[in-house]
């Protein structure tokens, strides 16, 4: 017989994790759709109950997402323009009955290429925290999710928070999503970006990531350097080149071949960057 | 290895409940297996279709997604609580609108809707379409649905029928008859009859483009698993393992034998009590593959092994067209154009996969599935099972889209073969995967054609040469290699032209019928090189349709003088003002604009209706009860194009009674006639024409007993008939009449088959009877940056002869525009890699642009009441119209469909713009 639980409490669940191997269903809209014509073999942590791990919290060093918090929880928040990135995206994960049910850490620990939630997380400079019963860490995005479906999860383990730190709430954001049609949609290529500037206008804050153009989406590092110390109303997207994107490594498929993606990539980081500087948050950092 | 099962209470639609289930099961198989609330349907299993929406504390979510454990303690809502008494307005706008054809994505979209109009009660189009996003419809294209959804509000809730009186219904718009239970979810599709007590029919099916196989020990394998009931493979097959919709190439195992020729062939049923087979891990079935080499593209298929031993170079047929000289003709224009298309597999992507169920009723096997062709599931089941025709009746259930795929058999022959091997009623309902890589596809084509034309700008002649990847097995193959160079040269006049179709085998999925049998395909080519030619020519490219269009007296290429009720010139010229609108629109905005480009493109389609020159007849009856209603056996399948609609309102006119007064038997083979299959946009105009008939013939019964003239007006009241001739009233008594075995009083069966004659080796004959026409104009804009499109207007203006029903018509049209969409942006099925609805993109709510449609009638004496037929005519232009408006903003013309971001964006670098 396999086993299915719904515990209650974190450390419920954290105590049958550190006694079993499970697979934990949180929103069930990766849980399902893998399953296919298949019967469930796995024993099923149903961490739906956990009504601790639901919604955003504000503490002193940034804002804490339960890792079930929903998508909709996400886009429906009133949170600062820093996060505006991280509300579009959640209003481009599938559909409205997805992000009525799919969790910001399921897209995490789902680990796909194409996730929505991740790019806007990384300029967020999010964390992921992971509990087991014996003890929690803490992990960069990036030292979270590896690659393709790979994640630093471990036996025992589960995401039990992911926690934006205050100094990177800072600024205006935007995402642009990529895909072949309007709604429910993987995307082709995706981008997000968060700008802050000082009240001189002066940007000092510059946070870019893509995603679907590599395993895991990745942070633009020089494109980043390259425009703190720039005006923020200037033409931001002529300081993005090519070569910003040189280590992104697009595949080709039916969606659109590698090189189409590294190209649009490189647009779709110009209106990401453009759109976020052009918020009225992008220049006022006590935003 | 299953879960134990827990008790769960919540409360559906406000009545609290309580099962016993295992917790991990799906919200939507509670709903429909436990509570047999079916009226959530399920689509994908995946969350990519939202057919099975439903509110859970007032949220839509897609129940596939939701385990049972959670909606303990919730109240959940689904299609079956709105109408509580009276339909919502929601509903009734939905039927007042014409926004459910087949009905089957129209719960999820009820469920949608609703939880937006709680919230928002007057909602703006993009409100609607955000809210709606999520849900798939394949039949309708969307634009009724977000009227009915902005416009709910506004609805009175009683809804008004518009049944129109006696003589009025041709012309008249009333909501479908079968609307009602579409919109409640009453309505009993392939998978909501399913008996509590069937089998479970689970098919072991190919992972490999070509293999051989090797059973194990199957006894073992079902010894092992308890419920399991049989294995069946080929060797069971009690008949000819062997069908195929077209006799003379049938060439299909049911289950294969030893080998397969593509992924997803059935090889093996394993049938079972439900929940044992539900729980089957089918990846253990006993079975040992060895793939063997495969070819999937149709060029390399030409040198490669046959995949059938007599059809060297895998050739299953070729249809060939000439009429004089087109070398010499070329040779001698002024202008000549030339050019390549290449097109994908399209997949039919009807929300509800095939399903049914079979059992036996005495010495008859009874099958009742979806389907668009009854008799022909009939015969070809029959044959594979060894039992004559008469011992097989088929009773379709409502079939939630077809568009060609459903004509093939599916799950009819596995069924029928359990039942019989079992004696017991025998279940199958496809996965969405299993419906996409078991049944058939639009044929991926590869074409060349070279169009040439005189310096006044006439059409002289024109080459056609087109590659039909035609799959595995031969299904429709040989229709599309004969229907697309009969229509290659679109409607205008050719006098000298050669065409040839081929369609090729290959180890890729089965290429079948798909709305146009490969004449949208065709049409891409010859409308992208008009726009060139046009071009070369310095003509405006309306205006040079316009000039070469076919006319009263014309002669086609297959040398057929068409006398009247060519209808193409009234299209055009219909749309000649939005076209002129629309290019200023254009060149202002490209005036204004940096990144974006607006473009406007037009083509135009004809088609001919019924099968091509062969015999394609229907038959009709209809019959009086003593009770005084009048029963109509539509035996024209509505897969949710609107048969039972429009058939009734040409038997209620041809019949002299109120739309009101004719109640329905549908497609049963056992008590309706055979009214042919649904296809080749044949419905309205042959079965129409059987049903005026019919009906007729029943008034003239009625008039000769009752010895009246024939300007008599008949009166049905209960249990009565009152025919009154001038002042003269006679009042019969139904009641005191003989009734026949039917149950009729009187009644009447009449056929109709379309005039035509046959083609010769040169292609030259009546291949039809009627043709309809159309042209629409696409408003679009491309970013250059990005090489997306966002299609901002469609102008469609189709000659439908005589709107029967000018509603259902536009929701044709709408809904083939739609699909145009896709076949020309979006849609390209890859065996192995888009087995599912969110690989295989097909266009949502947000994708379909306002669609203004012009009806044009020019009436065709052969149709009933001047009707042609409609359904399949209404896809062919949008895509190569799409194509012109994308070269029109670009310059650029995309050579392989779908033109995606990716693909435009390299056309436009391959000719050195931008960057």
């Amino acid at each position: 017989m396999t086993r299915y639980a719904r515990p209650g409490t974190v450390e419920e669940a954290l105590d049958l994790l550190g006694d079993g191997v499970w697979r934990i269903l949180a929103g069930g809209t990766d849980f399902y759709p893998s399953l296919g014509d298949r019967p469930i073999r796995c024993n099923v942590l149903d961490i739906s109950a956990l009504s601790t791990l639901r919604g955003i919290r504000e503490t002193d060093t940034g804002y804490v997402f339960g890792a079930a918090t929903r998508w909709a929880d996400i886009a429906a928040s009133s949170l600062p323009p820093a996060f505006d990135a991280l509300r579009q995206a959640a209003r481009e994960v599938g559909s409205i009955q997805i992000q009525n049910a799919a969790t910001i850490a399921g897209n995490l620990c789902n680990a796909s290429p194409a996730a929505d939630g991740v790019p806007a997380l990384m300029v967020l400079d999010a964390a992921v925290e992971v509990r087991s019963r014996e003890a929690t860490r803490r992990l960069g995005l990036s030292d979270f999710i590896l690659g393709n479906r790979r994640t630093a999860l471990r036996p025992g383990e589960m995401v039990t928070a992911v926690i934006v730190p205050k100094r990177a709430a800072r600024g205006g954001s935007a995402f642009v999503k990529l895909g072949a049609r309007r709604y429910l949609v993987i995307s082709i290529a995706m981008a997000a970006a968060r700008i802050g500037a000082a009240p001189d206008g002066t940007i000092i804050d510059a946070a870019v990531a893509v995603g679907a153009c590599s395993a895991v989406a990745q942070r633009l590092g020089f494109l980043e350097d390259a425009l703190v110390g720039r005006r923020i109303d200037g033409d931001l997207g002529e300081a993005v080149h090519a070569s910003d994107l040189a280590a992104l490594t697009p595949i080709d498929d039916v969606r659109g071949s590698a090189g189409y993606r590294r190209e649009a990539a490189l647009e779709i980081v110009r209106r990401a960057v453009r759109a976020a500087a052009a918020q009225p948050a992008g220049g006022d950092l006590a935003a | 290895m299953s879960m134990d099962a827990a008790r769960i209470s919540f409360s559906v639609n406000g009545v609290p409940v309580v099962v016993e289930a295992p917790p991990a099961r799906r919200l939507s198989t509670v709903l429909r297996e436990d509570l047999k609330l079916t009226g959530t349907k399920v689509g994908c299993d995946a969350g990519d279709c939202g057919a099975c929406t439903v509110l859970v504390d007032g949220e839509p979510l897609c129940a596939c997604l939701v385990p049972a454990a959670r909606i303990e303690g919730t109240q959940v809502r689904t299609v079956e609580g709105l109408a509580n008494g009276a339909l919502s307005r929601l509903q009734a706008s939905f039927l007042a609108h014409g926004a459910a054809q087949c009905g089957i994505c129209t719960p999820g979209l009820l469920m949608a809707a609703t939880a937006l109009l709680e919230r928002s009660p007057t909602p703006t189009e993009d409100e609607v379409s955000d809210a709606l996003g999520g849900v798939l419809c394949r039949c309708t294209g969307y634009r009724k649905i977000v009227r009915a959804v902005m416009e709910a509000g506004r609805q009175p809730r009683a809804l008004d029928l518009r049944l129109p009186e006696a003589g009025k219904a041709v012309g008249a718009a009333p909501v479908r008859l079968d609307g009602r239970a579409k919109v409640t979810g009453a309505e009993i599709f392939g998978a909501d009859g399913i008996p509590a007590d069937a089998l479970a029919v689970a098919v072991i099916r190919s992972p490999h483009h070509h293999a051989r196989f090797v059973l194990g020990d199957l006894a073992a394998y079902a010894a092992r698993h308890r419920g399991i009931v049989g294995i069946y493979t080929a060797a069971d097959i009690p008949g000819v393992n062997c069908f195929g919709t077209i006799p003379a190439f049938a060439d299909q195992p049911a289950l294969a034998d030893g080998f397969v020729r593509f992924r997803g062939e059935a090889v093996a049923l394993v049938a079972g009590e439900r929940d044992a087979v539900r729980d089957l891990d089918l990846s253990a079935f006993p079975i040992e593959w060895t793939p063997l080499p495969h070819v999937l593209e149709a060029d390399a298929a030409r040198s490669s092994e046959p995949l059938h031993e007599t059809r060297a170079g895998n050739l299953l047929t070729q249809g060939f067209v000439e009429r004089g000289d087109p070398d010499a003709a070329l040779a001698a224009a002024a202008v000549t154009v030339s050019g390549a298309i290449e097109t994908s597999y399209v997949e039919h992507a009807y929300i509800e996969p095939e399903a049914g169920y079979a059992e036996i009723d005495g010495d008859t096997l009874v099958i009742r599935a979806c389907t668009q062709a009854p008799w022909m599931d009939r015969d070809e089941t029959a044959r594979v099972l060894g039992l004559s025709p008469a011992n097989v009746r088929i009773v379709p259930t409502a079939t939630g889209g077809g568009f060609g795929a459903k004509l093939d058999l599916s799950v009819q022959p596995l069924i029928g073969l359990v039942a019989l091997k079992t004696g017991r009623p025998a279940a199958l309902v496809y996965s969405r995967t299993e419906s996409m890589t078991s049944t058939t596809k639009r044929h991926p084509a590869s074409m060349r054609a070279t169009i040439g034309a005189d310096a006044d700008g006439r059409v002289v002649g024109m080459v056609f040469d087109g590659e039909f990847n035609t799959g595995a097995y031969a299904s429709w193959g040989p229709t599309v290699a004969t229907r697309v160079p009969i229509h290659a040269s679109g409607p205008y006049l050719t006098p000298h032209y050669r065409a040839a179709g081929r369609a090729i085998h290959t180890n890729g999925p089965i290429s079948g019928a798909f709305r146009g049998f490969g004449v949208p395909q065709a049409t891409i080519m010859q409308e992208t090189l008009y726009d060139e030619l046009a071009g070369r020519l310095g003509r405006d490219r309306l205006e040079f349709r316009l000039a070469n269009a076919l006319r009263n007296g014309s002669v086609t290429v297959c040398g057929q003088r068409l006398e009247s009720g060519v209808g193409i010139v009234d299209c055009l010229e219909v749309l000649k003002p939005r076209w002129d609108e629309a290019l200023a629109a254009a060149d202002a905005f490209n005036a204004a604009q940096d990144g974006v480009r607006r473009g406007v493109g037009v083509a135009s389609c004809w088609y001919g209706c019924g099968n091509t020159s062969l015999p394609n007849p229907s038959t009709i009856k209809i019959g009086l009860r003593s009770d005084g209603t009048v029963v109509l056996h539509q035996g024209a399948v509505d897969i949710g194009q609107g048969s039972n609609t429009v058939i009734a309102q040409i038997a209620a006119d041809a019949l002299g009674v109120p739309l009101a007064a004719i109640s329905l038997e549908g497609g049963d083979t056992a008590i309706t006639p055979d009214a042919g299959k649904t296809s080749a946009s044949r419905q309205t105009f042959v079965s129409g024409r059987a049903a005026q008939a019919a009906a007729t013939a029943l008034r003239e019964k009625l008039l000769r007993f009752a010895n009246v003239s024939s300007l008599a007006v008949l009166d049905l009241v209960p249990g009565r008939l009152v025919i009154r001739d001038g002042d003269a009233a006679r009042s019969l008594d139904l009641s005191a009449l003989p009734v026949d075995a039917g149950g009729y009083v009187f009644s009447a069966t009449e056929s109709y088959d379309p005039p035509t004659a046959p083609l010769d080796a040169k292609g030259q004959g009546s291949p039809y009877a009627v043709y309809g026409y159309g042209a629409q104009v696409v408003e679009l804009e491309v970013d250059l940056a990005l090489g997306t499109v966002r299609l901002v207007r469609i102008t469609a203006a189709h000659d439908v002869g005589r709107a029967i029903n000018p509603l259902l018509a536009e929701g044709q049209i709408e809904g083939g525009i739609a699909q145009g969409i896709g076949l020309a942006l979006m849609e390209e099925y890859v065996p192995g890699r888009t087995e599912n609805l969110h690989d295989y993109l097909i266009p949502t709510i947000g994708d379909v642009p306002p669609i203004d449609t012009i009806l044009v009638e020019v009436p065709d004496p052969e149709g009933p009441f001047g009707a042609k037929g409609l359904g399949e005519h209404v896809l062919i232009p949008t895509a190569p119209a799409i194509l012109n408006a994308i070269r029109h903003a670009t310059g650029v013309l995309v050579t392989k469909v779908p033109a995606t971001p990716s693909r435009i964006l390299a056309a436009m670098r391959a000719r050195g713009m931008g960057r």
